[in-house]
């Protein structure tokens, strides 16, 4: 006896609507694959590139009452982002970091699309100018790439040092935005 | 038992997904047509539960139970408990013998439709078939076996 395809999503939209759920998720495709998104009631909370244990790591960070239930507006804004028609992100964030994380991922919302910055200097901005060790740490834990763009974030040399979603990842986004990247 | 780790409760989806069939099958059992509002509101109850659940253990019975309750409201049984005491020797049935019977559950008073659908149908023992119904074991024990007879009278009056 199999729940259709139309009761499901009853019920899934009732679940939101009631508010019973802790977290949301949803799965959008893209040009760098799959993204793996997920959205509390205050707003977006994590974006994967990976799916290994999800619903277990977002259980973990917000509760477990984790439903899988379509998030169009996150999916909207990065279509239209991979699209090449949106530059900066509208969508309400719920970041759940501690205070300097939380300073380093503001100043780094202010990155310009097609642009990019240093861990240094993005230290030196968050108020510790020799952190820069520090912020690649919080870059490599972002909870919410794309959106905050720690793809614009390269070595001193402009090397691209590294990537959640991978190197080829995070050239594809510097291409896609127009930066200017080193040979 | 000591050294086993307690389980940790699942992601919600993950309980879901696990049980949304089932359930829907069980509550088609008993309520016919009327089954998809009482799945929904099965899984419901369910979710308002489970952030207050303290292990995974067990999370099928749990869900039944929560079925059945939702069932029995529907079939409007007010009276939970089984009230006559059985006194006859329990009858059991064999897996083979309950799916030539099993079109007549709709035929069974409500709390002996579910304990005999719990049993035969879905395998649970009668500690967790007292726990959905809401009753001690041996008045689990007793719907079941009072289920069955009656199938049986029922079978042998059409045949």
């Amino acid at each position: 006896m199999n729940v259709t395809t139309d009761l499901d999503a009853r019920f899934r939209a009732v679940a939101v609507a009631e508010g019973l759920v802790d977290v949301r998720y949803d799965v959008v495709a893209s040009p760098v694959g799959e993204l793996h998104v997920a959205a509390t009631d205050r707003g977006l909370c994590r974006i994967s590139y990976h799916g290994d244990e999800w619903e277990e790591r977002l259980a973990r960070g917000f509760g477990v009452r984790v439903l899988r239930s379509p998030l169009d507006e996150v999916r909207r804004e990065l279509d239209e982002y991979f699209a090449g028609r949106r530059r900066s992100f509208d969508l309400p964030l719920d970041l759940r970091v501690a205070e300097f994380p939380a300073a380093v991922l503001r100043e780094l919302a202010r990155v310009p699309y097609g642009r990019t910055d240093t861990y240094g200097k993005l230290a030196a901005r968050a108020g510790r100018p020799r952190a820069a060790r520090a912020v690649g740490t919080i870059m490599n834990r972002n909870p919410i790439p794309i959106v905050l763009p720690c793809h614009r974030i390269v070595g001193a040399t402009g090397a691209l040092t590294g990537y959640a979603g991978g190197l080829d990842v995070k050239r594809r986004l510097l291409e896609l935005e127009g930066a200017m990247l080193e040979a | 038992m000591g050294t086993m780790a307690t389980p940790r409760v699942p992601p919600f989806e993950r309980f879901y997904l696990a049980h949304r069939d089932e359930v829907l099958g069980y509550l088609r059992r008993l309520l016919g047509a009327r089954a998809e509002d009482a799945w929904q509101e099965t899984f419901l109850r369910a979710l308002r539960a489970y952030g207050r659940l303290e292990h995974g253990r067990h999370l099928r019975a749990w869900v039944f139970t929560i079925a059945t309750n939702v069932a029995l409201d529907e079939l409007r049984l007010k009276q939970r408990t089984v009230s006559q005491v059985d006194v006859e020797p329990v009858t059991e049935l064999r897996r083979d013998a309950f799916r030539d019977l099993e079109h007549l559950t709709g035929e069974l008073p409500p709390t002996e439709r579910a304990a005999v659908v719990l049993r035969y149908g879905y395998d649970l023992p009668y500690a967790q078939i007292a726990d959905a119904l809401g009753s001690s074991e041996e008045a689990a024990r007793a719907a079941a076996s009072s289920g069955v007879r009656r199938l049986r009278r029922t079978h042998e009056r059409d045949h």
